[in-house]
Order: structure tokens, then C-alpha cells, then sequence
């Protein structure tokens, strides 16, 4: 029988199953740090594919102050970038308050953990209402553009160069327009499921009568977007104007590129589920503080390992704050 | 026993906290004035492929970062395997997969700009 046993001459020790946990860890938190490296791979390829797109159209590319210039209660006003500053500070307190939950748990405070752990979840919620607002506005646009045959985006602007909104450029033309449907049409026609404003025709006519300009992508060597002249402008609008377009989805947007509002919503909201996913599991463990099951338990341990799920929402934002709005 | 050291950590915890968010406020703030404001200094400076301002806002962020893992995270007090099996690991494949993707993107850029495809249409 003694011949069968294996020995490897670490019984006792840590890899041998010791006592003494690897990295001096406990299994749940080292795994919470595994699961976040490869969570943070994950938004690093969201981000770095971003940053390919961006590369790709690096002379044509919105300027993120002109698309998020919103603040609440302040209509018509230039405010870029106060609103997403906002936001910034909401999840970096939370991200405090989230800590001194930690903190208050490291000493077995109950009442403390339980105060702080409800100012994070109230933190987080604001944060994601925020967003939803962020949305909103991305969605609904604010001026409008023109799309070419090519699929650029070209918009308008004033003899100053200040943005014009459609409804100036277009002029109302009498005629029914009719929304396309599939009963009575191409069914395999998807395409301009609801009819824009104004026509593409309105906007042709509304312009020869007006004297605005067209600006396009390309940005020049000030960093800010060329305005062709009135005659460039005309050439422009009569040879490639194709179709209106309003706010933002998946297939175009008054932006600029497809593919920025795409990586808009897709990082953004993939920061936004995690987000969520943290208020929730906040709330459970904030319930679970409430009924004294850490008390019990004598250790706060679990408020920490969501704590690091928070902290590593609040690190992810960082890095879309500086690549959406800053850079 | 156990528990006197850990009160004796929380209170220098807690002042490293608020210093801590102290730090990342003032590291936005400045952020946003240099967003808004735009330096054309800066802006105008090239080094790397890429405007100074840019740099700047990089490195403030991975600056945050630092804050955020090693402080809030705790990760400072975590051993040095834990510590280095996680950074050095995001660190790595980050660097290699952004250089790959920009170097990419860069060239698609040139072969639009200079190659045979009519972009003015």
C-alpha cells in the first residue's frame, strides 16, 4: 500500500493544498482580480477598435466638443464637455463612498457600511440616468445633415459658420410624402422605416433660396471642419445630396462616420450594463449587510470584492471619458 | 489583537481615501479646463504621431488609473505575485493590441487618402 502514494513533498504547503492561501488571498478576491483583468481586455478591445476607427478617418472624424455640448436646464447653449465632467465626478464619489464602505467593513462597523453602501447605490443610479440622458440627446440630434450618394456626412452652416438646423435650410414643398411599408412595396426594402422631417427635395429647394453654406468632414489643419464656398456648396448639394438625416442609429448618423455613433453606443452602453449589473449587485449586498450576514459571518470580505467590481466600473470610465470627450 | 491593527489602518486609511479623491478631482478638473480651453500650443505640438494635448490627457489617465487600482482597489497591499499577475498582464497585451490596431488603422488612412479610391463622391 505504501508503494501506491503518491508524494509530491508539498503536503502541508500552498500548492500543496496548505492552510495558507495562494498570493495570500482569499479565493473569491483573487478571482474578482481575474475576472477584472480580463474584463479590463475586453473594453481594451473595444477601446483600441475604436482607436483603429478613428485612425482610419483621422482627418474626417467628429469633433466630440460639437456632438456633446448638452447640459440640463441650459437649452441652446454651448456646454461641451460639463455634462460628461458631471457624470465623472458622480462615479468617482461613488467610487469614494464605495471605499469607505470597505473600510467601515474592515472594522465591522454595521450602521457605517450600511450608510455608505446606500450613497454608493444612489450614486450609481444617478450615474445611469445620466447616461440615459447622454443617450437621448445623441439619439434625437440637434441640427440635422445631408447624406451623399457616397455615404459622407455633409451639414450646414451660416455665412458665420455657425451650425443651421434643417428646419431653416428646408423649404415646406405641397404633396403627400408617404411612409414606405412592406405590404405595399418592396418587402425587403428595411430601409427609412419612418420618414425624416423634411424631404430631401425640400431641403435641395430650401437651399438654392437661402444663402448657407455646406460644411463637410474633412477637418483642415486647425483641427476644425472645412466650409466650402456658396458655389462648391450648390455643386455639392445638387450632384450628391441622397437622403436627410436626423439623430443617430446603428446604420447613420448627423455626426459623421457609421461607425462613431456604433462605437458610441456599444462602449458606452457595454460601460453602462456594467454599471447596472454593479447597482444591482450593490442592492443585494446592501440587503445582505442590512440583515447582518457579514455580522454574522464576522467578516465584511464580500463588500470588498464588490467593492472592486466598482472601482474597476468607475477605472473603465476614466479611460471613456478620455477617449470619447477628450482626445 | 487583530483588531487594533486594523483600526489603527482604517485611520490612515480614511485620510488616503479623501486625499486620494482629492487627487482625481484636481487631475479632472484639470482635464476638463485643458478640453475646453484647447491650448493651441498644444495642440499644435506634434510628438509621437500625436498632439501634446493628447499626450496629456493619456498620461493624466493612466495617471487616475494608478489611483484608482492601487488606492481604492487596495491593490497596494496585495502581495507582489497577485499585483504583478494582474498588471503586468493588462499592461502587456494592451500596449501590443493598441500598437497593432493604430499602426492598422494609420495605413487603411494612407491607402484611402492616396491609393486609387475616389473618396469626393
Amino acid at each position: 500500500m505504501e508503494a501506491t502514494v503518491v508524494r509530491t513533498g508539498t503536503e502541508g504547503k500552498t500548492w500543496g493544498g496548505g492552510s495558507k492561501s495562494p498570493l495570500k488571498a482569499s479565493y473569491g478576491k483573487m478571482m474578482m482580480w481575474y475576472f477584472i483583468t480580463s474584463d479590463a481586455l475586453t473594453f481594451s478591445a473595444f477601446l483600441a477598435a475604436y482607436g483603429f476607427s478613428r485612425y482610419k478617418f483621422i482627418d474626417s472624424w467628429p469633433i466630440a466638443d460639437e456632438v456633446f455640448n448638452h447640459f440640463p436646464f441650459m437649452h441652446g447653449t454651448d456646454a461641451p464637455m460639463y455634462y460628461v465632467a458631471l457624470m465623472t465626478f458622480i462615479l468617482i464619489f461613488s467610487s469614494v463612498t464605495m471605499v469607505l464602505a470597505v473600510d467601515a467593513g474592515h472594522q465591522m462597523k454595521k450602521s457605517k457600511v450600511t450608510l455608505y453602501m446606500f450613497l454608493t447605490i444612489i450614486g450609481g443610479a444617478i450615474f445611469l440616468g445620466s447616461q440615459a440622458w447622454e443617450w437621448k440627446n445623441f439619439i434625437k440630434g440637434e441640427y440635422g445633415a445631408v447624406e451623399t450618394n457616397g455615404g459622407q456626412i455633409i451639414q450646414f452652416v451660416d455665412a458665420e459658420g455657425e451650425r443651421v438646423a434643417l428646419e431653416k435650410v428646408a423649404k415646406v414643398l405641397p404633396g403627400d410624402r408617404v411612409e414606405h411599408e412592406s405590404k405595399n412595396g418592396l418587402w425587403y426594402v428595411t430601409d427609412d422605416s419612418a420618414l425624416p422631417t423634411y424631404s430631401i427635395d425640400e431641403v435641395k429647394e430650401g437651399f438654392k433660396e437661402s444663402n448657407y453654406l455646406v460644411r463637410t468632414q474633412m477637418l483642415d489643419e486647425n483641427g476644425a471642419k472645412t466650409i466650402l464656398s456658396r458655389e462648391e456648396s450648390l455643386a455639392m448639394i445638387n450632384d450628391n445630396a441622397a437622403r436627410v438625416v436626423e439623430g443617430a442609429n446603428l446604420t447613420r448618423n448627423e455626426y459623421g462616420p457609421p461607425l462613431f455613433a456604433d462605437f458610441f453606443f456599444f462602449i458606452t452602453g457595454f460601460h453602462g450594463f456594467h454599471v447596472f449589473t454593479g447597482v444591482l449587485i450593490n442592492i443585494i449586498i446592501f440587503f445582505n449587510v442590512i440583515i447582518g450576514t457579514y455580522e454574522k459571518r464576522k467578516s465584511y470580505e464580500m463588500v470588498e470584492k464588490v467593492g472592486l467590481y466598482w472601482h474597476f466600473v468607475d477605472l473603465v470610465w476614466v479611460f471613456v471619458f478620455t477617449f470619447f470627450y477628450l482626445v | 489583537m487583530a483588531h487594533d491593527a486594523s483600526t489603527h489602518e482604517h485611520q490612515s486609511a480614511t485620510k488616503r481615501i479623501w486625499t486620494v479623491f482629492a487627487i482625481l478631482s484636481i487631475i479632472t478638473i484639470v482635464e476638463v479646463i485643458l478640453g475646453i480651453i484647447k491650448p493651441a500650443s498644444l495642440v499644435e505640438t506634434s510628438f509621437i504621431y500625436m498632439s501634446l494635448l493628447n499626450w496629456i490627457f493619456i498620461v493624466l489617465t493612466i495617471v487616475k488609473a494608478y489611483y484608482i487600482t492601487w488606492a481604492f482597489m487596495h491593490m497596494e497591499h496585495e502581495t507582489k505575485g497577485l499585483r504583478r499577475s494582474v498588471v503586468w498582464t493588462v499592461i502587456f497585451l494592451i500596449s501590443y493590441l493598441v500598437f497593432i490596431l493604430l499602426t492598422e488603422g494609420d495605413y487603411i488612412y494612407e491607402v484611402y487618402k492616396n491609393g486609387h479610391v475616389s473618396w469626393n463622391f
